[in-house]
């Protein structure tokens, strides 16, 4: 039987993409719009056909929909970078928290 | 004998930062860092994520839709009702959901075959079927299953005889489908657990058609 998920990540983009349309952030169709651009992207690109194209498709299509919520590209990219560094400084078996003390 | 100390110990920095670090890769800190956002904000309550991942990993799966088409084999009035309105008869096992959207069943026959396909994205029964298959998801099968439906059934090993009429549905963010593969003979008297064990999750999406205790 195969693992449903092949990445931790592949479930939690997906589940962040589903349960913003089950909260009413986003509508079901403009999810799918925007999942199939971005799909349609990738293939003009020349992607290969796997699944971790399609779900890099779907972590694009995410950041669009939530810069729709109000989640701008720089507020992602500067959450990306504490993260990135909550990650290098947490020793090893410690939870990763960012400096601020939030842990999600 | 003198070892290189400094670089014994930029070597063991490094190890020391590998060993401490276990930084992800790059999707999955953007998917971090979006998480950490919508749930600040309050968009997705903290432990939905969670919740929401292991149910799909470990609790819904094609197994639902199986128990659906088996109760249609063996219960003439739900049959009636899950192809009058699908969307409401599933509500009679509580397995509707946002994620599936309306619901149409479609049935096969002996003069009919059914083939689903989402070719905008990956519009699916999830809540009925679980997660989707990645080949369903692929970019080929989204293109190939409208263009040369008949082609990719070969591929899947399904030789459809061509007096077979062979409908193709695609899914919309507000429609999905639900192939009703047709009952296998010699299964008179069966249950529904019995008959739901016969049934597979490609035979609900049209990608098997042939069911049955002297299949596999």
């Amino acid at each position: 039987m195969p693992r449903t998920f092949a990445e931790p990540w592949h479930a939690q983009v997906l589940g962040l993409a589903q349960l913003l349309v089950d909260a009413g952030h986003v509508t079901p169709a403009d999810w799918a719009q925007t999942l199939g651009a971005e799909l349609t992207r990738a293939t003009r690109d020349g992607k290969p056909d796997t699944e971790d194209t399609y779900f890099s498709a779907v972590l694009a299509a995410l950041e669009r929909v939530s810069a729709e919520a109000n989640i701008t590209p720089r507020d992602l990219e500067s959450r990306v970078e504490a993260w990135r560094h909550a990650y290098l400084d947490t020793p090893h078996g410690q939870p990763v928290r960012l400096k601020d003390g939030t842990d999600r | 004998m003198p070892h290189d100390i400094e670089h014994d110990g930029a070597a063991l920095a490094d190890i020391h930062r590998h060993l401490h670090s276990h930084l992800p890769p790059e999707p999955a800190l953007r998917v971090k860092a979006l998480e950490s956002l919508v749930v600040e904000r309050g968009l997705v309550a903290p432990e939905t994520l969670d919740a929401w991942i292991e149910l799909y990993s470990e609790h819904i799966g094609p197994k639902r839709g199986a128990q659906v088409i088996a109760r249609a084999w063996v219960d003439p009035d739900f049959h009636a009702r899950l192809m009058d309105n699908a969307t409401d008869a599933i509500t009679e096992f509580g397995f509707e959901g946002n994620a599936t959207a309306h619901l149409k069943a479609v049935e096969n026959t002996e003069s009919l075959h059914n083939l689903v396909v989402c070719t905008l994205c990956s519009c699916y029964p999830f809540s009925l079927l679980g997660m989707s298959p990645p080949w369903y998801k692929s970019a080929a099968y989204r293109a190939r299953a409208v263009r040369e439906p008949r082609m990719v059934l070969a591929e899947f090993g399904i030789t459809l005889p061509e007096d077979v009429e062979l409908r193709v549905w695609d899914s919309t963010a507000e429609l999905r489908y639900l192939v009703v593969p047709q009952r296998p003979e010699g299964t008179e008297g069966w249950t529904e657990d019995q008959l739901a064990g016969l049934v597979t999750r490609n035979a609900m999406i049209g990608t098997d058609r042939d069911l049955g205790p002297g299949v596999r």
